[in-house]
């Protein structure tokens, strides 16, 4: 039996349709990753699973329990963090830790025992008995996450665990989760970042406007998706380099991916996995075609879409308020580039 | 920055469903969730002493100035004007320390830990009977510091000690009411901000269209009217009389029961508002 299933859930917000009909479900002992960009219902589905919010319609189960029938229960058994680190600043790492330890009617030896536990576990051991106000993001989204572990949830959900830390601390907080997990931890997580979801997740919902698009194991999707995009930037005012002829050059390694132009110059094409740059260069020399850059990069979250949709993530980012609109765009790209030699 | 977990908690894993207990749910759970909650907020107390000073200096500086300032030009027939004044300021402060209620509540939405809270196996009311709990302390203390600075220049429970305190726990009983009033705001307002001035806004009228400063007598006959049904005019009426001994009459029991209806109806409405409330 799968510890998270939710079937055909619905929710409205006034006008919004924040889920039309989503179908999940996170088997034991493994990592779902909840894959979409802003507004796509990630949060949503994390509410309602976690209690917070009650879908209009359709349902959800935590280890067979009702999440709307027996809220007590689920909360029983599981642990949330959210997009903002949710401690509170006044108290010390340890008081945080304890004050969950009591909520979850440990006794007062047994909730220090287990603040002292979690703060070894999650590097906060010298940090513990300061005050939450002077730490870091890093340090606090540590701790939140050791709050959420507290009980030992049967499920632990991860509303986006790394946007907004710096890279550092988001490689951190990846092998934070891949420890976590490696110990037996189910946990469902939700990202805007396809590299988050392909290191993480043993498997992918992507969702767009409220229902799910696509699913499968990250491979699986990586291959749906045509693997990698070449951009080619042309000489501007060449001869035989049009965008038509780079194209046909490339016609061995190509995928079913469409073929975007954004100026007259750069051609963008989706190609097998298995392309490296050399080939393509060598395929562009042997059709005698001379060009500016080649540039071969893993999907991103919005090749993703385009794939699968035919239009951009960011598309949806433009309607989100002021400030929200920039993530999609630092996301991190596996770039290779003829210049730099490496393999892709 | 390591994140290597280290042996100590490689049981932070699941539990299997042989070692999983439910966490039980009564009403002594309820309760000790309440006070587990209370605590949370009386531990920053102390670690926030500005904010302490300058809450405490406020009523401080409320008593002096009226004392002062206006003492000398308000006559009130069969008081000295610092019996009669000091039990109004204590109501308005009492009632004005409920605001930290609201906007407390309103900074643990902003900041996402009343979801945390929500999502834990607790009684949902422990979360505002905590809040509120806590700052019925803080006002406490509050009174007591307010209470010594009112004895410095003067002020004497005229009615006795019994009755004096009676009075005292008549307007904290106030206070705790206009808590769940405060915890309804900051759970409906969109921001800290909002909760800050759509907490203290509505104060200003309620505190001074009473008998808190001047006998109502004195206002104009339709502003008297409504500073005479006004329940604040109320428990300062009964208080006052506490205080110097004199006769209530029906104003004590009037006042309890305003007190108890206000926390009756706005905990329900502000339970209820809890168990819904999306965070923002």
């Amino acid at each position: 039996m799968p510890v998270v299933e939710a079937v055909d859930l619905a929710k409205s917000f006034g006008e919004t349709q924040a889920l039309r009909g989503l179908d999940l479900t996170v088997e034991r002992a493994t990592v779902l990753a909840v894959l979409g960009p802003n507004g796509a219902g990630k949060t949503t589905a994390v509410r309602i699973l976690t209690t917070l919010v009650r879908p209009d319609s359709g349902h959800a189960t935590i280890d067979g329990i009702d999440v709307v029938a027996e809220p007590a229960r689920v909360r029983a058994r599981i642990g949330l963090t959210g997009q903002y680190a949710a401690v509170d600043e006044r108290l010390t790492g340890r008081e945080n830790l304890e004050l969950i330890g009591r909520f979850f009617r440990q006794s007062g030896g047994r909730a220090r025992e287990r603040a002292t536990e979690l703060l070894t576990g999650f590097d906060l051991v010298d940090a513990g008995d300061r005050v939450v106000k002077g730490y870091s993001g890093g340090m606090r989204r540590r701790l939140d996450i050791a709050m959420s572990l507290v009980a030992r949830p049967k499920v632990l959900f991860l509303d986006e665990p790394t946007t907004g830390l710096d890279p550092r601390s988001r490689l951190a907080m990846w092998e934070l989760i891949e420890s976590l997990v490696a110990e037996g931890t189910t946990t469902m997580l939700t990202t805007q970042y396809l590299d988050e979801a392909d290191r993480l997740a043993d498997s992918i919902v992507v969702v767009d406007h409220g229902t799910v698009i696509a699913r499968g194991t990250p491979q699986e999707l990586k291959d749906r998706l045509g693997g990698h995009t070449v951009t080619v930037d042309l000489l501007p005012g060449a001869g035989p380099e049009t965008p038509a002829a780079v194209v046909a050059a490339l016609a061995p390694h190509r995928t079913a991916g469409p073929v975007r132009h954004s100026d007259r110059h750069r051609v963008v094409v989706s190609v097998r996995a298995d392309t490296t740059t050399p080939d393509v260069v060598h395929d562009l020399d042997a059709a005698g075609l001379v060009v500016a850059d080649v540039t071969v990069e893993r999907p991103t979250l919005d090749d993703v879409f385009m794939g699968l949709t035919g239009h951009g993530a960011s598309e949806n980012e433009l309607t989100t308020e002021n400030g929200t609109g920039t993530r999609t765009g630092t996301r991190s790209k596996n770039k290779t580039k003829t210049s730099s030699g490496a393999k892709p | 920055m390591t994140t290597q977990l280290s042996d100590s908690a490689t049981d932070s894993g699941p539990v299997t469903d042989a070692e999983f207990v439910e966490p039980p749910q009564t009403v002594i759970w309820a309760l000790r969730d309440s006070w587990n909650e209370a605590t949370r907020h009386l531990r920053a107390v102390p670690r926030n002493l500005d904010l302490l000073i300058f809450a405490t200096l406020q009523p401080i500086m409320f008593v002096l100035l009226f004392r002062y300032v206006f003492g000398g030009s308000i006559s009130v027939p069969g008081f000295s004007y610092n019996q009669y004044l000091m039990p109004g300021i204590f109501a308005q402060t009492m009632v004005f320390g409920s605001g930290f209620t609201g906007i407390g509540l309103a900074e643990d939405l902003q900041r996402g830990f009343i979801d945390r809270l929500r999502s834990l196996p607790i009684s949902q009311s422990a979360v505002l009977v905590g809040r509120t709990v806590s700052d019925l302390l803080r006002n406490l203390l509050t009174f007591a510091v307010m209470l010594a600075v009112a004895f410095a220049i003067g002020f004497r429970f005229e009615g006795g000690l019994v009755r004096g305190i009676g009075a005292s726990g008549l307007l904290l009983f106030f206070s705790y009411a206009f808590s769940w009033i405060q915890a309804l705001i900051g759970l409906s307002v969109k921001s800290v901000e909002a909760a800050n001035s759509g907490g203290f806004l509505w104060m200003f009228p309620m505190t001074f269209v009473s008998s808190a400063f001047v006998p109502t007598e004195d206002m104009p006959s339709w502003l008297a009217k409504v500073a005479d049904a006004n329940p604040f005019t109320v428990a300062t009426n009964a208080a006052r009389a506490l205080y110097n001994g004199n006769d209530p009459g029906s104003d004590v029991w009037q006042a309890l029961a305003w007190a108890t209806g206000i926390t009756v109806v706005f905990a329900t409405l502000a339970i209820r508002r809890f168990t819904r409330t999306a965070s923002r």
